[in-house]
């Protein structure tokens, strides 16, 4: 075989390696979906119970992603969970606005959403979102229909 | 009874010995071929030449496996995931399968059986018609003539031949998923993009797949370096080469994943 078409053929497995990488990357995997906004502010937010909500997840409003999870932390001052968030600077939110630990789907992964409010001042870099609403775990939701239902039996309404 | 117990300790021992004896014996011979394969780069020519035969020659193989594989994972995930009600998330299965495990380790058994095997062979037989020998003769370095550019050849090509078995194993996958069972094609790509991280996931399948590289070439190369001058030796020796590196790879992708995945 001569030296042209062996280096052809180099060539070309070469380029189709390098060109299943590149699909690995974008299509494959979340290089290409990752979240990168040129300015972002950052806030924080106490929860007393985020779930399995870790660093990197996702911040959505409506459904859209506006940012990220920074940080986790745990506060022994006020024994809560403490999160940082990085939201892109393109969407600016009121200072009422709610944030709560989120699932998407039945069995998802948790998300941070948070619901504008009706404030004129903005959430600046800093700030801390007030309004939080912690996230279901299953075995508290299951305690309270079996409390409730129990009361209900208790105090002969049925 | 005693004369018994002494010789089977006796063969025992010498089992060891041997054992260590040419693992230092190839761990010495592994270290001259990196030192001596400054000729590979040097005339690169002569390291295409390599990955011609060991990389160019295993994509049909390479590629009809990736195939393969990614439609049965395809097949069996959703045959699995449908009773949950979560069919949509078998993209995700099988990319993740195929980048992190099933890509690199499949790709290198049938590396070291298509190209390791090749390579013990060929060495083998020009020590035993004594082309090495006369090689010597004529002030030619053999490791950096003949086992340099081999072994670089491999290992350059096994990472390409891991990524395209894993790209084309997701799109066999494709093919029977979506393509003929009819899940949403959206919900494939977009489910396998939430669950496959660029880092952790796909660079890690290529340290997995250049490691595997590394210990198949150099289990070839030493294997025909080192075999008897015979025809029974190289039949021997390529034997060697297809099983150690195959039990290698398996070992090593033990060993990578604790360290890889268990992180966290």
């Amino acid at each position: 075989m001569s030296r042209a078409t062996l280096d052809l053929w180099v060539g070309i497995f070469v380029a189709a390696g390098i060109v299943a990488l590149v699909l690995l990357a974008l299509k494959v995997s979340n290089a290409s979906t990752s979240f990168r906004a040129d300015k972002e502010y950052t806030v924080s937010a106490e929860f007393q119970n985020i779930g399995s909500l870790k660093a990197g997840a996702p911040v959505r409003s409506s459904g859209v992603m506006v940012g990220r999870v920074e940080a986790v932390s745990f506060d022994t001052a006020k024994y809560v969970a403490r999160i940082v968030l990085k939201i892109d600077e393109r969407y600016p939110f009121p200072k009422d606005t709610t944030a709560a630990v989120l699932t998407s789907g039945l069995l998802g992964e948790q998300y941070v959403g948070l619901e504008a409010g009706g404030d004129d001042q903005r959430l600046k870099d800093g700030d801390v979102i007030r309004l939080t609403q912690s996230a279901v775990v299953l075995e508290k939701l299951i305690g309270q229909v079996l409390f409730d239902k129990a009361q209900d039996t208790g105090s002969g309404k049925k | 009874m005693l004369d018994h117990a002494a010789s089977g300790l006796r063969l025992l021992g010498a089992r060891v010995i041997n054992g260590i004896i040419r693992l230092g014996y190839g761990s010495r011979f592994f270290v001259l071929v990196l030192l001596r394969s400054g000729t590979s780069f040097r005339r690169f020519h002569l390291t295409v030449r390599e990955v011609y035969f060991a990389g160019v020659l295993s994509l049909v193989i390479i590629v009809v496996s990736g195939i393969f594989v990614g439609m049965v994972l395809g097949l069996q995930g959703y045959d699995t995931l449908q009773k949950y009600g979560s069919s949509e998330s078998v993209g995700s299965l099988v990319a993740l399968s195929l980048v992190r495990e099933l890509g690199p380790v499949v790709a290198a058994l049938l590396f070291a059986g298509r190209a390791g095997s090749a390579m013990t062979a060929e060495i083998g037989l020009m020590k035993a018609t004594e082309q090495l020998q006369a090689m010597e003769m004529m002030a030619v370095d053999p490791i950096a003539r003949v086992v340099g550019p081999r072994f670089w050849g491999g290992v350059l090509s096994m990472p390409l031949l891991a990524a395209l078995f894993s790209m084309v194993g997701i799109f066999g996958g494709y093919l029977v998923v979506v393509v003929t069972i009819g899940v949403d094609s959206g919900a494939w790509w977009s489910q396998m993009q939430d669950a496959v991280d660029f880092k952790n996931d796909i660079v890690n399948g290529l340290v997995k797949s250049f490691v595997f590289g590394v210990a198949v070439t150099a289990i070839a190369v030493f294997e025909g370096y080192d075999a008897p001058p015979t025809a029974e030796g190289v039949s021997h020796a390529t034997t060697r080469t297809v099983v150690t590196s195959s039990l290698a790879i398996l070992g090593l992708d033990f060993v990578l994943t604790a360290f890889m995945f268990m992180g966290d």
